[in-house]
């Protein structure tokens, strides 16, 4: 198998490449424009056996691929930020359809102020949708993730639409070493699609007229179900995939220094690389830190997630995305997986809008959170903002910002 | 109801399975003529078979007879006067119901 460095948006290309993708539909937007640049040069050189349809928009992307994909293709897009804005409504016609499907999204900042830098706040809006939301933490996982997304989607216990989420510029468009697997390997892995049902002129099937509101209800019911069948699946996979390839990481979950841990930091997508080695720091001072990294958003790894805090001092939970009046969406998620435990929580909301976070800015978080718990007891702190470092304890140089800024 | 109403469409499913698909099927939402405030009335004298009505009715409602003039069938017509509307004789007529 060759190694190749590859962007993380190229390893999404090459990944649709090798899970024989029939159709792609997606509209420029930075940063996923390179997926489909790549993809479109592949299938002009003949690489790949595609047809790339030209839309006016995601709105048009989405339903162009739901579409083939309702017809039997294997279809896939992506996009980011306003373009998964504009394409919303697509995203619940695809999931209640019940149509499997595959889409990247390199997260990006929502604005205003314009703004093409990472954070969650895109990604997240799927999360009632009925899509399977994943999150990639390096270029060899996007690619993994990737064709493993063709497979958890076209199971027949989860039909259901899925979602490979990379951030935006620090995996989108930086290179890294990743072990490409041989046409073969992919084949072995996928099967042909299958999907419930497929609409042609000959089936004389509507999709989506008016239903009875108890059937709605029940299809909801129907999907929730699903996504709950989604979890045995996507470990079943995970499996499958380390024997053909080696490489296993963890199925919903990954765990990295939980088991001997006494504080675990929850995260998700690339910065948990850095709140590893924030981890690994904080052991060096007492605090034995493990990091919980969540692959997978919905399905919500409820029983993974109890499982790896319990007996634990205190979880840290950090957010790239907020609800407005509310808390970051994974903390909300957390909270309610340790309803009735005693366990110290708290909430950080950090790197919003591509703001850096380094190893020694989780790390700040995660001492401040471990001294306070040892000092006060039990800590239960749902919203915390960890402002830029250099606003950090100056609520000077905020007021003086703010004077600017209006 | 029956007919159109969503299909289990796995043998073995292994979750609940519904699925959003419908079958088209004559009159699965009752007699949609009930919904008409207006009737469309076609003047025979007028009528020339053209056939604009027919390609334009949305609801499928207008047929031909032997006579080669269109007929209107009402239990399903819901009196929108988009026939009366194209017709370029003026051989359809829209007369309030009741």
């Amino acid at each position: 198998m060759p190694i190749m460095g590859l962007t993380g948006n190229y390893a999404v290309a090459h990944a649709v490449r090798l899970a024989r993708v029939q159709v792609v539909a997606a509209y420029p937007i930075t940063p996923q424009t390179t997926i489909v640049e790549k993809i479109s040069e592949m299938v002009e050189k003949g690489e790949m056996n595609a047809r790339v349809i030209r839309v006016e928009s995601e709105h048009s992307a989405l339903a162009a691929v739901f579409g083939a994909a309702s017809g039997g293709a294997r279809a896939f897009t992506a996009t980011a930020s306003h373009g998964l804005l504009y394409m919303y409504e697509v995203t619940w016609w695809a999931a209640g359809a019940r149509v499997p499907l595959v889409m990247a999204v390199v997260t990006r900042a929502i604005g205003p102020p314009w703004n093409i830098h990472v954070d969650h706040q895109d990604i997240m809006t799927l999360r009632d949708t009925g899509w399977i939301v994943s999150m990639a933490q390096e270029n060899q996982e996007v690619l993994d993730l990737t064709i493993q997304a063709f497979r958890i989607s076209e199971d027949p216990r989860v039909y259901l639409p899925m979602v490979v989420g990379l951030d935006g510029f620090i995996l989108s468009h930086t290179r890294a070493p990743v072990d490409v697997p041989e046409q073969e390997v992919v084949d072995e892995f996928l099967p042909p699609r299958r999907q419930p049902y497929v609409i042609s002129p000959e089936t004389n099937l509507v999709m989506g007229n008016i239903a009875p509101d108890d059937i709605h209800f029940l299809m909801r019911y129907s999907m929730s179900e699903a996504m709950e069948a989604a979890k045995k699946v996507i470990e079943e996979v995970d499996r499958e995939w380390a024997k053909l390839t080696g490489r296993r990481y963890g199925g919903l979950v990954e765990c990295y220094k939980c088991e001997d841990a006494d504080y675990i930091a929850i995260t998700t997508g690339s910065w948990s690389g850095d709140a590893k080695k924030a981890a690994d720091m904080l052991r060096e001072e007492g605090y034995n830190y493990g990091v919980l990294r969540l692959r997978f958003i919905r399905p919500w790894p409820t029983e993974k997630i109890a499982m790896a805090v319990e007996g634990k001092k205190g979880v840290i939970v950090f957010d790239r995305a907020v609800s407005m009046g509310a808390t970051g969406p994974i903390f909300a998620d957390v909270a309610h997986t340790l309803y009735g435990s005693n366990i110290s929580l708290m909430g950080v909301i950090a790197g919003l809008a591509g703001v850096d976070m380094k190893a020694r800015d989780f790390a700040e978080a995660m001492r401040m959170f471990s001294s306070r718990v040892e000092e006060e007891g039990r800590v239960y702190e749902p919203r915390f903002w960890l402002l830029p470092r250099r606003y950090r304890g100056r609520p000077e140089r905020v007021k003086e910002v703010a004077k600017r800024w209006s | 109801m029956e007919e159109r109403a969503t299909k289990v469409l796995l043998e073995e499913p292994q979750t609940l399975f519904l699925a959003p698909l419908s079958r088209p099927a004559l009159g699965s939402v009752g007699k949609t003529g009930t919904w008409r405030t207006m009737r469309p009335v076609v003047i025979l004298d007028k009528c020339t078979g053209c056939k604009i009505c027919w390609l334009y009715c949305p609801e499928n409602t207008i047929f031909m007879r032997d006579d080669g003039k269109v007929r209107i069938d009402y239990e399903y017509c819901k009196g929108c006067g988009v026939c009366a509307n194209v017709c370029p004789f003026d051989a359809i007529e829209m007369v309030p119901e009741g």
